[in-house]
């Protein structure tokens, strides 16, 4: 057998996105206390109720266990052990990306996220957030002009104190669970956005997360609201240095969408995943929920999860308006030791609501992969609607799939629909691809880009060819 | 046709293979030129089914000794990609389904792949699709088999069409049929056969790997090669395979075993 046609060494392609920016950075010492909560919310020059916020999430927080249902494996986290505050050391955000720190810059470049008025992205509006501080948003004026906002939650909180008081966890209250309620104390920066009454957001708004400090825990939080009649696409990007240490990311993203408003929210995640025995890598326990408040609002979720050691994350929708539609499209790829316990709840509410799931699990090496999703239609939900379909490709013969639909229905008149399947890359497959002229990791990636195709199809169109790329990418040296 | 002044595409010599530790081909000789059409006949188990996915390069397979010249290279050496692009073509007993993949899009791939190969340019999507329904008319598929995944759902008689379509695209130089005749209706059978025989020419051999006659009756080999025990055993004309329609393979097992003794 040739080198190039093994399976078992088809996923020795290094992370692109392993190096460290050597910068300094403002730490606070390690260990979680209420006198922590009052010193980040300090720093960060909080009003009173966010203050009352935090406080009354991190006594919940004490009372509350580490979920311990889902299928994933590790070893305890010591909480003490983290530190909650990192910020690269630079006065004040800039008002102009000149007076950024030119290694922060150069960083993003390296990420092929470049920030400058130059070079940056036409048509795409990106907010770079390093170590959980928000460090450059473009296109901020022309957006304004629009009246949408688009900045830090940090930058929210101080201009417009009122919106984060009305909206800030409405979605996933404090208590929600475990990893929500460490977020709700401690969370450092974030995105926000608003779009007001009847406007579509004239651009791709996009939030790129890069996690650089080693024993840092990263606890974002993101805010989006759709006001009646408006719409929005968000993307959101993540990637991190190797450290042989397991890092903990716990965010919490915020969806609301008003009467007849439209947000659809997409996440390329690639934070470092951990060597091939599983040493490092990020713990990630995100807390992701769109509320569809208004009638005919519409909320969608497309994932492409690769990286992370663990992936712990259900981005769900509430269908509360009547008319309301929830969506849900899922690629989680694992490799190696990976392990990830994803998929969706979608919650009917109100009246003639529609949800549609669709989840493609991909593993590879000796990594678990499990779908995990709920769909409840609630009494009052005439006339609602579901359809699911969790498929799984297994490649190799040491990785393991998973999936755990739980259906509730309280209402008589409601249509749920769940579908399932197994597939595996066979090596024969693979040699009938070659047989006809197409390389080896060209056939890989094209029976996992047909695989992918029905949620590849939802990503904008910028970033679907680059999501392509990267599972390719991921998958290199797997297949043999 | 045979023409002694023909180029000799293939030439292999005391070829040995085992998959996992079973030793399989033992020693096979052949050699291919330009415009001939060859039959390999034997039972199941000869080794004729290994001797195709070891020249088209299938990774369950190990060389153990021998060598293959294909136009003069070593075609061992070669990933299975490159053999194809080369110009070497596998037909497969049974092609597999491979879901999600678009069979348009599939073929469209491998088409390229070889015409760059042959330094042709590539075809967009538009002169793909007037090429694919020109050839679609060697095997008689209906076109909306072009936009399924490749094989998924087929009958075995459209599998089977789909690997003529393929090889009508992809014009090799040698193509290798492994018991394309298996599985097919008179009708089916015929239709594929029509295709072998538009497709041969003065410039590409055909190897026919077959238990039947029947195959035979409707594509004319200029030669008949009898494997057994993972060698070939003998050699002649059509009417080798006449004779071995008419006595059966038991005499073939005869001289296997007087050969294995000795």
């Amino acid at each position: 057998m040739s080198s190039s046609t093994s399976v078992g060494d088809l996923v020795s392609q290094p992370y692109k996105y392993g190096f460290v920016t050597d910068i300094e950075t403002d730490k606070i010492d390690k260990g979680l206390s209420e006198d922590v909560v009052r010193l980040i919310s300090s720093k960060k020059g909080e009003p009173q109720f966010l203050l009352d916020f935090r406080l009354r999430a991190y006594q919940q927080w004490l009372r509350m266990e580490e979920p311990d249902w889902a299928a994933l494996g590790h070893p305890a986290i010591d909480y003490q052990e983290m530190i909650y505050y990192a910020a690269p050391r630079q006065q004040e955000k800039k008002a102009s990306l000149d007076e950024v720190d030119p290694k922060l810059l150069e960083t993003f470049d390296k990420l092929g996220i470049p920030l400058s008025e130059q070079k940056r992205l036409s048509n795409v509006a990106v907010d770079a957030v390093f170590d959980s501080v928000s460090i450059a948003t473009t296109y901020r004026e022309k957006l304004a002009e629009h009246g949408v906002i688009f900045c830090s939650i940090s930058e929210a909180v101080k201009d417009h104190p009122e919106l984060i008081e009305r909206y800030l966890g409405t979605v996933v209250p404090s208590n929600d669970n475990f990893f929500a309620a460490l977020n709700s104390a401690v969370f450092s920066d974030g995105s926000f956005v608003f779009i007001p009454k009847g406007v579509e957001c004239p651009m791709e708004l996009s939030t790129y997360f890069r996690i650089n400090s080693g024993d840092t825990g990263q606890f974002e939080r993101t805010l989006i609201v759709a006001e009646e009649g408006a719409s929005v696409s968000y993307l959101e990007g993540c990637t991190a240095p190797m450290f042989d240490t397991n890092q903990l990311h716990a965010a919490v993203v915020e969806l609301v969408a008003l009467d007849d408003a439209s947000i659809k929210y997409s996440t390329v995640q690639n934070w470092y995943a951990g060597d091939e025995n599983g040493v490092g890598g990020i713990y990630n326990f995100v807390t992701k929920r769109g509320h569809c408040r208004g009638d005919r609002s519409h909320i969608s979720w497309t994932q492409v999860e690769t990286g992370s050691a663990i992936t712990w994350k259900y981005p769900s929708c509430v269908l509360q308006g009547a008319h309301s539609v929830g969506e849900f499209y899922s690629v989680a790829l694992t490799n190696n030791r990976q392990q990830a316990d994803t998929g969706t709840k979608m919650i009917h509410v109100g009246p003639h609501t529609r949800s549609t799931i669709v989840s493609k699990g991909i593993s590879a090496g000796h990594s678990s992969n499990s779908y995990r999703g709920l769909v409840q239609i609630g009494p009052k939900a005439r006339g609602a609607r579901n359809y699911s379909q969790c498929d799984s490709m297994l490649i190799g013969d040491q990785a393991a799939a998973n999936t755990y639909p739980y259906i509730r229905s309280q209402q008589p008149e409601a249509s749920v629909e769940h579908e399932a399947s197994t597939c595996r890359i066979s090596a024969d497959q693979l040699f009938y691809l070659q047989s006809r002229g197409i390389g080896f990791e060209e056939a890989v990636s094209m029976m996992v880009s047909g695989f992918c195709r029905d949620v590849f199809n939802q990503l904008p169109m910028e970033f679907a060819a680059e999501a392509d790329k990267l599972l390719a990418l991921k998958l290199e040296g797997s297949v043999g | 046709m045979i023409r002694p002044d023909a180029d000799t595409l293939l030439e292999i010599v005391d070829l040995q293979a085992r998959v996992e530790d079973k030793p399989i081909l033992k020693g096979v000789n052949l050699t291919i030129k330009a415009g001939e059409i060859h039959a390999v006949m034997g039972r199941n188990g000869s080794g004729k089914s290994t001797l195709s996915k070891v020249l088209a390069g299938h990774p369950a397979y190990t060389v153990t000794g021998g060598s293959v010249r294909y136009r003069g290279a070593d075609l061992l050496d070669l990933e299975p990609e490159q053999r194809a692009r080369l110009g070497l073509f596998l037909g497969f007993q049974y092609p597999v389904e491979i879901p999600g993949v678009s069979n348009l899009e599939f073929l469209r791939v491998s088409t390229n792949a070889r015409r760059m190969e042959k330094g042709e340019e590539e075809l967009d999507t538009f002169a793909f699709e007037d090429l694919v329904r020109e050839r679609l008319q060697v095997v008689q598929m209906d076109p909306a088999f072009l936009e399924r995944s490749v094989n998924e759902g087929f009958s075995g008689g459209e599998k089977k069409r789909n690997e003529i379509l393929q090889m009508a695209l992809l014009d090799p130089l040698v193509a290798i049929l492994d018991e394309t005749d298996s599985g097919l209706d008179i009708d089916a059978l015929r239709i594929v056969a029509g295709g072998v025989n538009h497709l041969a020419s003065p410039e590409n051999a055909t190897l026919l790997i077959t238990h039947y006659q029947r195959l035979l009756d409707v594509i004319t080999p200029d030669y008949v090669h009898v494997m057994a025990g993972g060698r070939i055993l003998r050699t002649g004309g059509k009417e080798l395979a006449l004779e071995l329609e008419d006595r059966g393979y038991d005499w073939v097992d005869q001289e296997l075993a007087v050969l294995e003794v000795a």
